[in-house]
């Protein structure tokens, strides 16, 4: 076998992105990764497999809504099998069993995601809705006695994604009621984060903040990790950019089949005047940005 | 597959650093379609002129504020590059973005408004970014549309701010005369100026160069973590962190300070691993995370620094000389502890001195130097309670830096000047030569503990004259004999006519005229013991405090257990436990025993 060819510019990213996930799980007791099944977070799953030498010392947190594209779930449970993880899901019950949801027809799409997401992920983070592990002895979700709130979560959004994820910090601190002080946020300079933090409060930590689009689907190719197969064209001309529930996303006109494909298709500016989160139809109801959704605690 | 670099944007706030961005994004055409058309639109609809600024207040916050708050990235590319270009506010109460924005930076265009000239912030971020360690600077004449083009106005305020930054040792690469309203010299020429024949600001960020790490610094690798998975059947145990400077190879013998303790690198890790063994690396460089495991299992912590044999060590030092700038609300002063930071290492610290507080802003002196406030710089004096690892900042940049945290937060930053002594300096030189020059058996620390089922330790027991210090310490040494430990019992005077004979002088204490070297001595003698794999138990009278950190500097991390017998009255040292007059021996010897046991030091095998 030859040498695998790693560009520059991705090993630059790659570095940063490892160091702040060993210094997040250097600092922090409690601390989870989300991971949306998405290609961002899992090349995120993938560092922190180059970080810890093969292994995930920290649980996979992914919120369930029940209306997510089937494909993502079996994925999602396939590599937890595979590579070993500590998966935890978390969902709003009552939301569901109410039927508060934009599918039943009963509430707007912002409502929506506040309720099967941001709720959600916020109970489910501090542990005061119900979490469910993957048992990899019967490959079922049991109920997690681990009830602790989380005080360090990695979440894979990056700053070219949307307006106010530009101005994100790696380590963003969120206090109690998990909402977000863009004004007033802490400084971080040189290799130095926020990795400090009182009783209560909790730390969002962002390892990908730097990366583009292109980058993410650069080092997918040159590391070769397995992405679902809803980003690529199966035949109709229409793949995922962005996934998400299945009823509020819709693919894109793209006959684009691989990875390469993919690559070409950004690098060739097709899509550059195209929001990569144009299939996602809560952002235009949150008026062109996530920044409504995001202040509550949304990723 | 293009290069990629960060620029950051900082200057004055109004003096129009949005609007630059904003033009450069329209003129590269590098703005997602139909966004300027929609901004124009919601201008007219709002009766506002239309701005290049509102291209980037992608926030609604902003929008209404109208000045940027934190840093945005903007991304935009050329023919050569992929730029992000991070907007930084140029509002004093932001001052703390400004510094996140800036440091994530290789090159920098401050922004100076040809109509208000040279302005508090103008110079308060060119000092920044030399704190900071940017070096690659354009300085951009905005708003020249204002002041007729002049090239009077241009050459005066080049004139002023080049002398204002040689002022502080640094230097702009350019200046350059723009509009960015009317897009003159931005990314092409325009009509404005034709007396000026420099570069557009497009041209000279393709022409700012990304130099490779400096090849020629010693290794250095601040301990992030060292890693054991054992719960996953992983029985590697890992150094982890990233490499600030220089080249690690397998075989190398590093050195980890602040103890000295070396050992020689046995491999270097990677994932996943390479499937054939010419492709696992044998080195690693500067900027690169790595995993590295040791022929020798040393006891190693997050927070060493880990140098290589034979290139310049680092210092190490618990007072230093820095300069620093202070971003908190609450004043760094003398009067309360904060946390220093280098690197991994996180020391309780507190400020000594100010020999100088500055205004940022002027460079002017400032009176009544008691506190750093809020955005003031001061070169002053740290003092940490541990010996810290770290370079001066012009030998190595990165481990020359530090930040420092209080109430949770990174409250201020700087670099350091000069590695100060204190009263255990001497201690730390001999010690760290001591480790260095030690002869190593190839019997291992872990063997001996899982050999004799205990790790050594010094058990001091100490108190006022005649209370009973000696009948606790052997009864003790006794009572761990008798169940097979090995220890050995040590009064501190006997030492004073065979290893320390060399001291005395007649119708003289050594023990009062060479204290501090009787110490050492001890100490020195203790830690053979300990290197031994022994449980030492010995006795010294009304050891102070000062006594204490003495023996804990030569001993390193052996754990030392230190016991307080008798009358409790006027204690000179903070013990870990009691045998206070009314307990029996007995019973005070099972106490000091359950205390070993529960710290691990003696334990079943």
């Amino acid at each position: 076998m030859t040498t695998k060819r790693t560009f520059p510019h991705l090993k630059r990213l790659e570095n940063i992105s490892i160091h702040i996930l060993r210094e997040a799980y250097a600092s922090f007791g409690n601390l989870c990764m989300l991971w949306s099944i998405g290609k961002d977070s899992t090349v995120m799953l993938w560092l922190a497999r180059k970080a810890f030498y093969g292994h995930v010392p920290f649980p996979l947190v992914h919120i369930d809504t029940h209306y997510k594209i089937p494909e993502m779930i079996s994925y999602r449970d396939r590599l937890t099998k595979e590579w070993g993880l500590t998966m935890v899901v978390g969902e709003n019950a009552s939301a569901l069993d109410q039927k508060e949801t934009f599918p039943d027809g009963n509430v707007d799409r912002i409502t929506c995601c506040r309720n099967l997401k941001t709720q959600a992920l916020v109970h489910t983070l501090d542990g005061s809705w119900p979490r469910y592990r993957f048992n990899h002895k019967t490959g079922e979700y049991d109920l997690d006695r681990n009830n602790e709130p989380y005080t360090g979560v990695i979440a894979g959004v990056r700053a070219d994604e949307e307006g106010s994820r530009s101005k994100e910090r790696y380590f963003s601190a969120r206090n109690r009621a998990a909402t977000w002080d863009i004004a007033d946020q802490p400084p971080e300079f040189w290799s130095y984060y926020k990795t400090d933090f009182a009783p209560g409060t909790h730390v969002r930590i962002h390892p990908l903040l730097d990366w583009t689009e292109l980058n993410i689907w650069e080092y997918i190719r040159q590391e070769e990790i397995p992405t679902v197969s809803l980003y690529y064209d199966q035949g109709d001309g229409k793949r995922y950019r962005s996934l998400g529930c299945q009823p509020c996303t819709t693919p894109i006109d793209s006959t684009s089949k691989t990875v390469d494909d993919i690559i070409d298709e950004l690098q060739s500016g097709q899509l550059s005047n195209i929001a990569e989160r144009s299939g996602r139809a809560q952002d235009k109801d949150d008026g062109g940005g996530l920044e409504t959704l995001r202040r509550d605690g949304y990723m | 597959m293009k290069q990629q670099m960060n620029i950051v944007i900082v200057g004055h706030v109004d003096h129009g650093k949005s609007t630059v961005i904003g033009r450069l994004l329209a003129d590269t055409d590098s703005l997602p379609k139909g966004k300027l058309q929609q901004i124009r639109d919601l201008c007219e609809r709002t009766s506002k002129p239309f701005e290049y600024a509102f291209l980037l207040d992608a926030l609604k916050d902003e929008q209404s504020q109208g000045i940027t708050i934190d840093s945005a990235r903007v991304f935009f590319k050329t023919e050569k590059r992929h730029y992000i270009i991070i907007d930084a506010p140029g509002h004093i109460e932001f001052l703390k973005n400004m510094i996140t924005g800036a440091s994530r930076a290789e090159a920098a265009l401050l922004v100076i408004d040809a109509n208000e000239g040279v302005q508090e912030n103008s110079r308060r971020h060119g000092y920044m970014l030399g704190m900071l360690g940017i070096r690659k600077i354009a300085v951009l004449v905005n708003k020249m549309d204002l002041v007729g083009y002049s090239q009077q106005v241009f050459e005066r305020i080049r004139s002023e701010y080049s002398e204002f930054l040689s002022g502080i040792g640094l230097e702009a690469e350019l200046f350059i005369p723009v509009s960015g309203m009317a897009g003159d010299n931005v990314a092409g020429f325009g009509e404005g100026m034709p007396w000026y024949d420099g570069k557009t600001v497009l041209q000279t960020l393709d022409d700012f160069e990304v130099l490779p790490p400096d090849e020629s610094l010693p290794f250095r690798l601040p301990v992030q973590d060292v890693y054991k998975f054992t719960r996953f059947g992983d029985s590697r145990r890992i150094i982890a962190g990233t490499i600030t400077s220089g080249r690690v190879r397998v075989g190398d013998k590093v050195v980890f300070f602040p103890s000295g303790k070396r050992t020689t690198v046995q491999s270097l890790q990677t994932f996943p691993v390479p499937e054939s063994p010419a492709d696992i690396p044998g080195s690693e460089i500067s900027g690169n995370p790595v995993g590295i495991t040791l022929e020798e299992q040393l006891y190693v912590t997050r927070g060493d620094m880990v140098a290589i044999e034979g290139e310049a060590n680092p210092k190490v030092a618990t007072r230093l000389k820095v300069s620093l700038f202070w971003l908190a609300r609450k004043s760094l002063s003398s009067s309360r502890d904060v946390l220093l930071r280098i690197g991994t290492c996180k020391v309780r610290a507190r400020l000594e001195q100010i020999n100088r507080l500055i205004d940022a802003s002027n460079l002017e002196a400032l009176a009544s130097p008691e506190e750093v406030k809020r955005h003031d710089v001061a070169e002053c004096v740290l003092q940490c309670d541990q010996p810290i690892a770290f370079d001066l900042s012009v030998d190595n940049a990165e481990t020359g830096r530090f930040v420092i945290i209080d109430d949770y937060e990174i409250a201020g930053g700087g670099i350091i000047q000069e590695a100060l002594e204190d009263d255990q300096s001497w201690l730390r030189d001999k010690v760290m030569t001591r480790n260095i020059k030690w002869e190593k058996s190839a019997i291992g620390r872990l063997q001996r503990a899982e050999h004799y089922c205990q790790r050594a330790a010094l058990v001091l027991v100490t108190g006022h004259e005649d209370s009973r210090k000696k009948e606790v310490a052997k009864a003790l040494e006794a009572d761990l004999f008798s169940h097979g430990r090995l220890t050995y019992y040590l009064g501190i005077g006997s030492l004073l006519y065979g290893v320390d004979a060399d001291l005395k002088t007649p119708g003289s204490d050594s023990r009062v005229e060479h204290r501090d070297e009787h110490l050492r001595r001890f100490a020195e003698v203790a830690h053979l013991f300990l290197d031994s794999g022994m449980i030492l138990v010995a006795t010294a009278i009304d050891l102070s405090q000062h006594d204490l950190e003495m023996i804990r500097t030569v001993l390193q991390r052996h754990p030392v257990l230190v016991v307080w017998s008798g009358d409790q009255s006027g204690m000179p040292v903070s013990a870990d436990t009691e045998v206070p007059a009314q307990l029996n021996v007995e019973d005070g010897v099972a106490h000091v025993k359950s205390l070993l046991q529960e710290q691990g030091i003696i334990f079943k095998g």
